[in-house]
């Protein structure tokens, strides 16, 4: 359980999507002019990164690992299916939006009207994609701590989206560069941030 | 963009796989594949095997669904272009895994990010979908290469202000540092993520002035 709360809370601040390693950069810097649309493709993020990670999880357990095939007969064994992770990660994440698109649209029109534009653009945010990846590549003990992990960078990354939306829209008062204007500062201002977010480092967890 | 016209067809390679390196940078002037532009450039070396494996997968994927495009129905082409660029990808990390094993375990899953690199998706949304096939391996190419060359600009400056080498070779002479006497030390705030996005808006912005976009 311990494990749990630490991973959630490390892949939250220390070890944040954006600050960290600049996954889904491309939506944050597009779609962060003022807070209420941010708010709501942050949402659909941390949504769609608690859906397919965990199934890719359950897939990489059962059938991608050297000799996860056990399972189905002893003579599958010796198989590694791991070069088609990337396919198998891709498309699941990719059907998984459709599916969600669809399911939301039916059900629940309201929330589809707020997350329905977004949901296309997450198909290929390396946010989710990668969290996969990392999720392969850390070897997380079991459904609890991939889940885990899978919240807590959805939520760090809302964090960091929201939190330069914030910024970006008092930025429109203060008198910049002309060629810094944009796309320069948020860079920049990005850089700042995560200077800020390097002090979380120092936690032991 | 008319790619249909005959006359002076060098011209329009040219200009095709020169203007996303100057004024067409798929990076700073059109803000695609900052994903994974950034954790790479801490160390030249990878900046370069990374700015190589997506040209060659900008490249070859822009061909193979050009050729594709009067045959993939539009409902599903997004998944499509998706199997195509996947493969492509799993290719270049077994070619890495099997000839350049150091490098590859450098760019962990930075490799896989490739495919969801919103350089190759977009290419292949704006131009290989409406031309010809030769035309959008050049654009492919030129745009993977506008795309490496940001990646080693920024290495560029991350490796030699922050550990005093170059692609491994120690460029700041040893005698300048404090530990032996002199009067140097390294800026370690370049090897942590930060100054990567400051390098980079720091690029816009002179970009910027001097294109005056």
């Amino acid at each position: 359980m311990e494990n749990i709360i630490s991973i959630f809370v490390k892949s939250i601040f220390v070890d944040n999507m954006i600050f960290a390693f600049f996954l889904g950069m491309c939506s944050y810097i597009a779609v962060s002019k003022n807070v209420k649309t941010a708010m709501g493709l942050g949402m659909a993020v941390i949504f769609v990164q608690m859906v397919t990670l965990p199934i890719n999880y359950l897939l990489n357990t059962y059938l991608l690992t050297p000799g996860s095939l056990a399972w189905i007969s002893p003579e599958l064994a010796d198989m590694d299916l791991s070069f088609l992770s990337f396919i198998i990660f891709i498309a699941v994440i990719a059907s998984i939006v459709q599916i969600l698109e669809m399911v939301i649209e039916k059900v629940a029109p309201g929330l589809y009207n707020q997350l329905g534009i977004f949901l296309p653009l997450i198909a290929v945010n390396c946010a989710i994609m990668g969290g996969s990846l990392f999720m392969q590549e850390r070897e997380y003990a079991g459904l609890g701590e991939a889940t885990a992990f899978a919240l807590g960078s959805g939520i760090g990354w809302c964090l960091a989206i929201v939190g330069i939306a914030a910024i970006r829209e008092k930025l429109s008062y203060s008198n910049v560069p002309v060629p810094l204007r944009g796309v320069g500062i948020t860079f920049i201002l990005t850089g700042l941030m995560g200077i800020a977010f390097m002090s979380f480092m120092g936690i032991k967890l | 963009m008319d790619t249909e016209k005959t006359g002076n067809n060098t011209g329009l390679f040219w200009k095709l796989f020169t203007a996303p390196i100057g004024k067409n940078n798929p990076i700073t002037v059109l803000i695609l594949g900052i994903c994974s532009a950034l954790a790479v450039t801490v160390q030249l070396e990878s900046a370069l095997v990374m700015g190589l494996a997506v040209t060659v997968v900008t490249g070859f994927s822009s061909l193979i669904v050009s050729s594709l495009r009067t045959t993939i129905s539009p409902r599903i082409r997004i998944i499509v272009q998706l199997v195509v660029v996947a493969a492509l990808v799993i290719i270049v990390d077994q070619v890495l895994r099997a000839y350049a094993y150091n490098a590859s375990k450098q760019l962990s899953i930075f490799v896989g990010l490739i495919i969801t690199n919103c350089i190759i998706m977009g290419r292949i949304e704006a131009f290989a979908l409406a031309n010809r096939p030769w035309l959008s391996l050049i654009d492919g190419i030129g745009n993977g290469l506008g795309y490496g060359m940001i990646l080693v600009i920024v290495a560029f400056f991350r490796e030699l202000f922050g550990s005093g080498t170059l692609l491994g070779y120690q460029i700041i002479p040893e005698s300048w540092y404090i530990a032996n006497g002199g009067f140097y030390e390294n800026n370690g705030l370049m090897i942590l993520p930060p100054a990567a996005l400051i390098v980079v808006g720091i690029i816009i912005w002179v970009q910027r002035s001097f294109y005056k976009l």
